[in-house]
C-alpha cells in the first residue's frame, strides 16, 4: 500500500497523468458538445485519426506547429460536417453513420499517408511542442510543474473546457445547443433552425476532437503511426456518460483516467515479468466499460440524444 | 429549395436497387483517390476488375475472402434486425479462432468429423459468450452496446496477443508469436484443390439459409423481428424482450466466432495477431449493403471481397495503396445509407420559404 502512495504522491506522476489525459480532454469535450445538441458522434475515432495525421503532415511540410493545430481542427470540422449532414440533415442512424465516417476518415488517412509519403518505412519525425517552462508560473509549488511544465496544447485543452462550460451555461448560443438536445420542437417554436444549431455544434465539437489527435502526433509523440489513436475516441464516448455531459465532470473524468493509466504503466514496471504486459494495457478499456456500466442508469441523458428532428413531426 | 418529403407509399423496387446503386457509386468515387495518387484511372479500374474477376484463380480468391465476410455480415445483420448494434464481430471472430486452436491443436485427437465438429462448436460458443457480455450489460444495466463492443475489440486483441506470446505460444516457432498448428484431423478440407476455398464456405452458406429460415419461419425469428421493430410493442404483446435479445446476441456472436474458425482451421492453420484484416468491421458494411437480409449477405460479401481482391492486384500492378479497398468499402457504407433515404423520402423542389404564422 505504501508503494502505491509513493507512486501517486510524486509530482512526476501527476505531470504524466495530465499529459496522458490531454487527448481525452479534447475528445470528451468535443463529444460532449455534439451530444448536448442531440448527436452521438461515433465519427470521433476517425476524426481523431484525421487530426493526428493532417496536423503532423502540415508540420512535416514546413508549417508552424500552431498552423498544424489549425489544419488538424479544420480536418476535424470537415469530417464533422459529413457526420452532421448524414445524421442531422438526412436523419440517418447515428450509430451506423458515425461508424461509417470513422471508417472513411481512417482509411482516407492511411491511403493518403501511402500516397503522400510513398515508400516510407518509418514515418518522418517532426520537432514537436516542448514543455513551456514559464518563468514564474512553473516555479509555483505543486501546481507549477503539473500545469505549466506541460506542452501548450495541454493548457489549451483545459482552457477550452472552461470556455465550453461557460458558453454552454451562460450564453445564448449555449442555451440553443442545450435546447436542441433536450427539446428541439420548442427551439423550432422559438424561430431558431434546429438543424443549423446541431450542424454547428457537431462541426465545432469535431474540430475540438481532432485536436486530441493532433496532441498525439505533435506533443506526445513526434510522428504519425497507424492505429495510434487506439480506441481513445471510444473511451471518450464512455467518459461523456461518466460525466453526465457536464464539462467540469468530463475534465475530472479524463484526468482520473489519465491518472489510472499513468498508474498502470508504473505498476507494469514494478510487476514486470510476473503479470503479462497486455493485462495492464487492457485495463483502460475495461475501466471505460465499467464507467459506462456504472453510470449509464444514473446519467442525465440529453433527452433528444439520437433522435433526429424532422420539421413538422413530433 | 430542395426538401425531403416522406413517401406515402413504399417503394419496393427502389429499395431493391439501392444496394446496387450504392456499390457502383462507391466504386465510381474511388476514381478520385486513384487520380489523386497519380495513377491512370481507367487502367486502374481495368486492373482491379481483372484482378477480382478476370481468371478462375481470381474468382476462387474472391470466394475465399467472402467466406469470413458472409459470417461476420450475418452476425451483424441478425443483431441489427433486433436493433442490437453488435460492432464487436472483430473481437468475436478472434475469440472463435482462439477457441478453435485451443480445441484443435493436439489437446486430444479423434476422427475427422468429430474434430471438425469440435472446433466449430468451440468457436461458436466462444463467439457467443463474447457477445453475451455486452448484451447482458445492455438489457440488465442499460450500457450502450455499441461502445462496449467497440472497446471489447481492443481487449480481445490484447488477450489474443497475450495468449499467443504466452500460454498458447508454439514452442517451435523460434520466438515468433503464433500458436501451435491445428491438427490435420481438425482442418477444414479444401473444396477446390490448389485454391484457398475451404469448407468454411459451406458453413457460411448453410448459416445464411439457416438465419433466413429462422427469421422468416420460426417463432423465435418473429420475436427477433418484433423486438427490432419496436421493443415496447413486443413487450406489450407478451414477448420476453430480454430473452429475445440474449438469443440474438448469442447467435450473432456465434456466427462471428465461426468466421474465426474458418480462417484458422480452413486457411492459416495457426493463429497470429494479424489473422483478420478487419473482417469484423467490414461485416457491418456487408450487412448494411444486404439491407440486413441474410440471403443478401451472400451477394454483399462477394462484392466486398471482390473490392479487396481487386484492390490488392491494383496495388501490385500500378502501385496504388491497397488501402483504396478500405476507402471503397467505407464509401459503400455511406452510399447505401444515403440512398436509403430516397426509399423513404421523395426529393421535392419547393419555392416557399418558411413562413412565420401567428399562433
Amino acid at each position: 500500500m505504501s508503494e502505491v502512495l509513493d507512486i501517486v504522491l510524486t509530482l512526476q506522476f501527476w505531470v504524466a497523468a495530465l499529459r496522458i489525459a490531454t487527448p481525452l480532454i479534447f475528445g470528451v469535450t468535443g463529444a460532449l458538445i455534439c451530444e448536448r445538441s442531440g448527436v452521438l458522434n461515433l465519427g470521433i475515432e476517425g476524426i481523431m485519426t484525421a487530426g493526428a495525421m493532417t496536423g503532423w503532415l502540415a508540420v512535416h511540410f514546413g508549417a508552424g506547429l500552431w498552423t498544424g493545430v489549425l489544419v488538424a481542427a479544420l480536418s476535424g470540422a470537415v469530417f464533422g460536417l459529413v457526420v452532421a449532414l448524414l445524421t442531422v440533415k438526412l436523419g440517418l442512424s447515428q450509430h451506423v453513420a458515425g461508424l461509417g465516417v470513422t471508417m472513411l476518415a481512417t482509411s482516407a488517412c492511411y491511403f493518403g499517408y501511402r500516397v503522400i509519403l510513398p515508400g516510407v518505412t518509418t514515418p518522418p519525425r517532426i520537432e514537436p511542442f516542448q514543455a513551456m517552462n514559464i518563468p514564474v508560473l512553473s516555479d509555483l509549488p505543486i501546481v507549477g510543474p503539473i500545469l505549466f511544465q506541460q506542452t501548450p496544447l495541454t493548457l489549451l485543452a483545459i482552457v477550452l473546457v472552461v470556455v465550453v462550460w461557460w458558453v454552454l451555461a451562460h450564453t445564448p448560443v449555449g442555451l440553443a445547443v442545450r435546447a436542441v438536445g433536450e427539446n428541439p420542437a420548442a427551439v423550432e417554436a422559438q424561430g431558431l433552425d434546429v438543424h443549423h444549431v446541431r450542424i454547428g455544434a457537431v462541426v465545432v465539437g469535431s474540430a475540438i476532437m481532432a485536436l486530441g489527435g493532433a496532441f498525439l502526433t505533435m506533443s506526445a509523440f513526434n510522428a504519425f503511426f497507424f492505429e495510434m489513436v487506439a480506441g481513445r475516441g471510444w473511451i471518450c464516448i464512455a467518459l461523456t456518460v461518466f460525466a453526465s455531459w457536464r464539462p467540469g465532470k468530463a475534465l475530472v473524468g479524463a484526468i482520473l483516467f489519465g491518472a489510472f493509466d499513468a498508474f498502470q504503466v508504473r505498476l507494469q514496471q514494478a510487476m514486470g515479468g510476473v503479470v503479462p504486459g497486455q493485462v495492464f494495457l487492457m485495463l483502460p478499456y475495461l475501466l471505460s466499460i465499467l464507467a459506462l456500466v456504472v453510470w449509464s442508469r444514473s446519467a442525465g441523458y440529453p433527452k433528444a440524444l439520437m433522435v433526429p428532428f424532422v420539421r413538422g413531426q413530433r | 429549395m430542395l426538401r425531403l418529403v416522406p413517401r406515402v407509399e413504399a417503394a419496393p423496387r427502389l429499395a431493391a436497387i439501392v444496394p446496387i446503386v450504392a456499390a457502383l457509386v462507391a466504386l465510381a468515387l474511388a476514381a478520385i483517390p486513384i487520380a489523386a495518387a497519380g495513377a491512370p484511372v481507367l487502367d486502374a479500374y481495368r486492373v482491379m476488375f481483372e484482378g477480382a474477376l478476370g481468371s478462375r484463380f481470381a474468382l476462387t480468391e474472391v470466394i475465399a475472402r467472402a467466406t469470413p465476410l458472409m459470417l461476420t455480415g450475418l452476425a451483424v445483420a441478425v443483431a441489427f434486425r433486433a436493433k442490437l448494434y453488435n460492432i464487436g464481430a472483430e473481437g468475436q471472430l478472434y475469440m472463435g479462432a482462439l477457441a478453435a486452436v485451443w480445441v484443435g491443436s493436439g489437446r486430444f485427437d479423434g476422427p475427422m468429423p468429430v474434430m471438425i465438429a469440435a472446433v466449430l462448436t468451440a468457436g461458436a460458443i466462444a463467439g457467443a459468450l463474447m457477445m453475451l457480455v455486452p448484451t447482458l450489460l445492455k438489457t440488465k444495466l442499460g450500457a450502450d452496446e455499441v461502445v462496449v463492443t467497440l472497446l471489447l475489440n481492443f481487449v480481445v486483441a490484447l488477450f489474443v496477443q497475450m495468449m499467443i506470446e504466452g500460454p498458447m505460444k508454439d514452442p517451435m516457432s523460434l520466438g515468433w508469436p503464433q500458436t501451435e498448428a491445428i491438427l490435420d484431423s481438425a482442418t477444414l478440407p479444401k473444396l477446390i484443390a490448389k485454391t484457398r476455398v475451404h469448407a468454411g464456405l459451406i458453413v457460411a452458406l448453410v448459416a445464411a439459409v439457416g438465419v433466413h429460415l429462422l427469421l422468416k419461419r420460426t417463432t423465435v425469428g418473429f420475436e427477433i423481428r418484433a423486438v427490432g421493430a419496436g421493443p415496447k410493442a413486443a413487450r406489450f404483446a407478451g414477448m420476453n424482450v430480454g430473452a429475445a435479445m440474449l438469443t440474438v446476441g448469442a447467435l450473432s456472436g456465434a456466427l462471428a466466432g465461426l468466421a474465426g474458425v474458418g480462417e484458422v482451421a480452413g486457411l492459416k492453420g495457426y493463429l497470429t495477431a494479424d489473422l483478420s484484416p478487419g473482417y469484423g468491421y467490414a461485416g457491418i458494411v456487408v450487412a448494411m449493403l444486404a439491407g440486413l437480409s441474410p440471403l443478401g449477405v451472400i451477394a454483399a460479401a462477394l462484392y466486398v471481397a471482390a473490392v479487396f481482391v481487386g484492390a490488392d492486384s491494383m496495388s501490385r500492378a500500378i502501385n496504388v495503396s491497397s488501402y483504396i479497398a478500405n476507402l471503397v468499402v467505407a464509401l459503400a457504407l455511406l452510399a447505401v445509407l444515403v440512398s436509403g433515404v430516397f426509399v423513404r423520402f421523395r426529393l421535392v423542389w419547393t419555392r416557399t420559404t418558411r413562413k412565420r404564422s401567428a399562433p
